[in-house]
């Protein structure tokens, strides 16, 4: 019995130190995607200005009240507009941004195999 | 064997990726907040100076002018602006309400001591979670609300012209 209850307690430490590690993980990765909007080149983790540190808090307690990663996006967007992502959406201001590399697979693709057929011919 | 590639294919590449670059070239890297956007006022909770619990709802009545300044007593360009505030406070058709950003009470009472109060009501942000609410990155900023909208956002120190502008929108 005195064996099952240490077991318990430990299981509880061992859980609660976990499930607070993997917050701060997730804090980190969310603030390392977003722009710290008054410093330069900086993301919001990097920087250690008054807006960066209340960015941080902010994303803290919003993980605390439950909200998911998106959602704390989707939020700062709101507020701050699209800027302060650094993960740039798909829209028409973006396309060539994210269809450029496809592109430029497709194309180097198709030099290739050109030329492998040619070879082989 | 002799590779040919058609030169129809490069120049294609070749524009596209010139077309991207001086696309790029012409965006600004530079953070430049919309300015013009009407936005609804966000719904929030603080504190005020008195330790009292304030909401929002509560405060910014409809078809009423209020200006929400953020200060803080170590902010230097708020210094500048408060004379602005104090003669804007005279204005009766107008409130303003000042969002002191993490700062010591103490010496965010010092301050107000020693230049006057233009505020009607002065609510607390310890920890700069209520600027976020609002879309502020920094001390001062002035968001002007009427109708539950902010009509006007300033980024910086008040100054003369910006009175007059604030006067004018008002009457």
């Amino acid at each position: 019995m005195r064996f099952f209850k240490f077991f318990i307690v430990i299981f509880f430490l061992v859980y609660s130190n976990l499930s607070n590690a993997q917050d701060s993980d997730l804090k980190n990765e969310i603030t390392k995607n977003l722009r710290c909007l008054i410093c330069q080149g900086q993301s919001v983790y990097d920087s250690d200005s008054e807006f960066a540190n209340s960015l941080k808090i902010l994303v803290e307690k919003k993980l605390n009240e439950g909200l998911k990663e998106k959602q704390i996006y989707e939020y700062l967007k709101s507020k701050y507009g699209e800027w302060i992502l650094y993960d740039p959406e798909f829209n028409k201001n973006t396309y060539f941004l994210w269809l450029l590399p496809i592109l430029m697979f497709l194309i180097g693709g198709a030099i290739i195999l050109k030329l492998f057929i040619q070879k082989k011919n | 064997m002799k590779i040919k590639i058609s030169p129809f294919i490069y120049t294609i590449i070749f524009l596209i990726i010139f077309f991207v670059f001086y696309k790029g070239l012409q965006n600004s890297n530079i953070y430049t907040p919309n300015l013009k956007m009407e936005k609804n006022i966000p719904s929030f909770k603080a504190k005020t100076f008195n330790n009292d619990k304030f909401i929002s709802e509560k405060i910014f009545q409809k078809d009423k002018f209020y200006l929400l300044n953020i200060w803080a007593s170590w902010c230097v360009p708020c210094r500048e602006e408060h004379s602005f505030l104090t003669k804007l406070n005279k204005e009766e058709k107008i409130k303003i309400i000042g969002l002191n950003y993490k700062d010591d009470k103490k010496n965010a009472k010092i301050f107000l001591k020693e230049l006057s109060n233009p505020y009607d009501v002065i609510l607390l942000d310890e920890d700069g979670t209520v600027a976020i609410e609002w879309g502020a990155y920094g001390v001062p900023e002035s968001f002007l609300i009427y109708n539950n909208k902010i009509v006007k956002k300033i980024i910086g120190p008040i100054n003369e012209e910006l009175l007059t502008e604030i006067k004018i929108l008002i009457q």
